[in-house]
């Protein structure tokens, strides 16, 4: 390349007169290298604009019906804004009862209970075995890599049935517990991710804490951990949201109401209230993806910095 | 064995590499029981138990391939179901890749807010499969939904969107492009990441727009491309709450996904051995369509530093 570096200024007057020939309106309309062009600018924002108002659409769909009173639903033409609105519809469908069945702050607490443990966990045991991949050699070390690996390929249908045995076996269907216990032994993808992040830790860090005599798994606990938040930040917040809605797990395990999930509750929700008090669908759909989205605005970094470690080379 | 320095260093039994290793083997000994107990032990015998009838009640029998047989042959639910699989996957996942690739490459662009317009298109990735089902079977409802009732203001008719079995399944397609956040994201990422110095070299040959998006931008892009493609296959395969939760694999069964199918056999019928065969047929699906694109890769991704 002809252009180095330190001859910045130059170059950059040097186009600034190569495009001073065409007028100055025809720079604001079309730009230039260094500035963008009105026109252009304004279809970036027409085009924005109009993905954004289509991506919140639902959103709004959702929240103009759960603040409805039930006869402004049924309306026609809608009632594009609610009047009265009515906030007391989001306690409503979270305390209503339909018969025999819980109350919706059962299911939510079932949710929470998962999706704690889902979280706990996850960090944990992918975080161990990660820092192995990325820290330790050992014998079979590339093999059982591509192993962990090539598991992303595997459906959840295919070890579906025998793990459903495996339950009914052990008198666990019906509870939690199936739930719960298969993420203590790591997960796939955060393991991937995790090793991924601790392979930019310098290695000076844990070789001179070695050489101090610390074992493994103090170097594991007291350097690797502690340095590595931003992305055990990432690794929890992507477990809570996929715990919050996981839908099939639950669905094969748990039979009687009381066990229910939200994500379980919500898919019933017509059946058990025949007839659909829409109002009160959505907001019971609100109150439950509520969490994630509070989740999603305080740790937009977390999500953001998770997705970009995976460093799609490596 | 000898307790001399020299041969102690000889003597794997005693070296660092042997304690290193044990240690190694300890950490992730956890993701070791769990292959075998939650994932290798079940795909084997998911394998086994596809060759037997088994519906939980009476102790399994021996069936060979009927299952394999009876789903090319009898089960015409079957073929229907892998249809419009095919069919999603087919159409979900370039459309979703291009508006993925889009909406990213708006928001790397110099504009202002960034951050107001990302959350609004990753929002919905977060929203879980049974409540963005939920909000979309309320968007679609024929009389008092806001897609038909919107188009009535700029003078369409409405449609039945989820009970006409010509538009369900494209109606679910949209639904399943609300959901782009995370590939867009991943775009996203690559593209800030990318050399400036290429731009500025096709600027100094003046080269236009267009071409510095297909001779620079998109070639730079295919590692990301490839990887959202590869995991976009991956998870489209395996639909199942937006048909369960939207349709219930109608109307007519135009909405049958593999997924739905393998459930209600197994859980609805309680067709174990069935069920099992077909979870098979889809990871073979799978497994065959991820080594074709890596068998492709090398042809059409473009990997910095060298191939991979």
């Amino acid at each position: 390349m002809v252009v180095s570096n330190n001859a910045a200024p130059s170059t950059e007057s040097m186009a600034r007169r190569q495009f001073a020939q065409p007028s100055r309106v025809r720079t604001a309309l079309l730009g230039n290298r260094f500035q963008t062009g009105l026109l252009r600018l304004f279809l970036i924002y027409v085009l924005l604009l109009a993905a954004a108002f289509l991506f919140l659409l639902p959103f709004y769909w959702m929240l103009n019906t759960a603040l409805k009173v039930p006869n402004q639903v049924f309306a026609l033409p809608p009632v594009w804004f609610p009047k009265p609105v009515m906030w007391s519809n989001f306690l409503t469908a979270f305390t209503i009862q339909y018969e025999t069945d819980p109350p919706v702050y059962n299911y939510a607490l079932n949710t929470v209970i998962v999706s704690f443990n889902g979280v706990i966990s996850t960090l944990f045991s992918s975080a161990l075995v990660a820092y192995a991949f990325a820290r330790l050699e050992f014998p079979g070390k590339n093999v059982v890599f591509l192993g962990i690996l090539s598991t992303l390929m595997i459906p959840f249908a295919v070890v579906m049935v025998p793990q459903f045995i495996i339950w009914k076996e052990l008198g666990w269907l019906d509870t939690l517990w199936p739930l719960m216990v298969p993420h203590w032994f790591g997960s796939a993808w955060n393991i991937f991710l995790l090793r991924q992040f601790f392979m930019t830790i310098p290695r000076e860090y844990d070789e001179a804490a070695y050489l101090d005599g610390a074992s493994r798994w103090l170097i594991f606990v007291r350097i690797i951990l502690p340095l590595s938040k931003p992305a055990l930040a990432a690794v929890a917040v992507f477990a809570f949201v996929f715990f919050w809605n996981d839908f099939l797990g639950p669905l094969i395990i748990l039979s009687t109401p009381e066990n229910f999930t939200l994500t379980l509750f919500l898919a019933n929700f017509s059946v058990a209230y025949r007839g659909t008090p829409w109002h009160l669908y959505m907001a019971a759909a609100l109150i439950i993806i509520l969490p994630c989205l509070i989740l999603f605005f305080f740790s937009q970094n977390a999500f953001l910095k998770g997705i970009t470690v995976t460093d799609l080379k490596g | 064995m000898s307790t001399t320095g020299i041969t102690d260093q000889n003597s794997f039994w005693h070296s660092r590499r042997f304690r290193d290793a044990l240690v190694a083997y300890m950490f992730i000994l956890p993701w070791v029981i769990g292959f075998v107990v939650f994932t290798g032990g079940p795909i084997v015998a998911s394998f086994v138990l596809s060759f037997f009838r088994w519906k939980m009640i009476a102790p399994p029998r021996f069936y060979g391939l009927t299952h394999y047989i009876n789903m090319l042959t009898t089960d015409e639910l079957f073929r229907t179901s892998i249809w419009v699989t095919f069919k999603f996957v087919l159409i979900s996942v370039p459309i979703g890749q291009v508006l993925a690739l889009g909406l990213a490459l708006l928001l790397n662009q110099r504009i202002r807010m960034v951050g107001f317009w990302r959350s609004a298109f990753y929002l919905p990735a977060v929203v879980s499969g049974v409540a963005g089902s939920v909000i979309w079977v309320w968007m679609y409802h024929t009389e008092l939904g806001i897609v038909n009732n919107g188009l009535l203001l700029v003078g369409i008719e409405g449609r039945n969107w989820l009970f006409d079995k010509e538009l369900v399944l494209g109606s679910l397609i949209v639904k399943s492009l609300w959901n782009v956040g995370i590939p867009m994201v991943i775009y996203l990422a690559a593209l800030q990441g990318m050399p400036q110095q290429l731009y500025e070299a096709a600027d100094i040959d003046g080269a236009a727009e267009v071409s510095k998006f297909f001779a620079v931008t998109l070639p730079m892009l295919s590692p990301a491309i490839f990887f959202n493609v590869v995991m976009g296959i991956i998870a489209a395969i395996q639909t199942f709450a937006e048909p369960y939760v939207m349709t219930g694999g109608g109307p007519d069964n135009a909405t049958l996904f593999l997924g739905l199918h393998l459930y209600q056999n197994a859980f609805h019928y309680l067709k174990m051995g069935y069920a099992s065969a077909m979870a098979w047929i889809m990871f073979l699906l799978i497994f065959a369509l991820t080594v074709v694109q890596f068998g492709l890769a090398g042809r059409w991704v473009y990997y910095e530093g060298g191939a991979r």
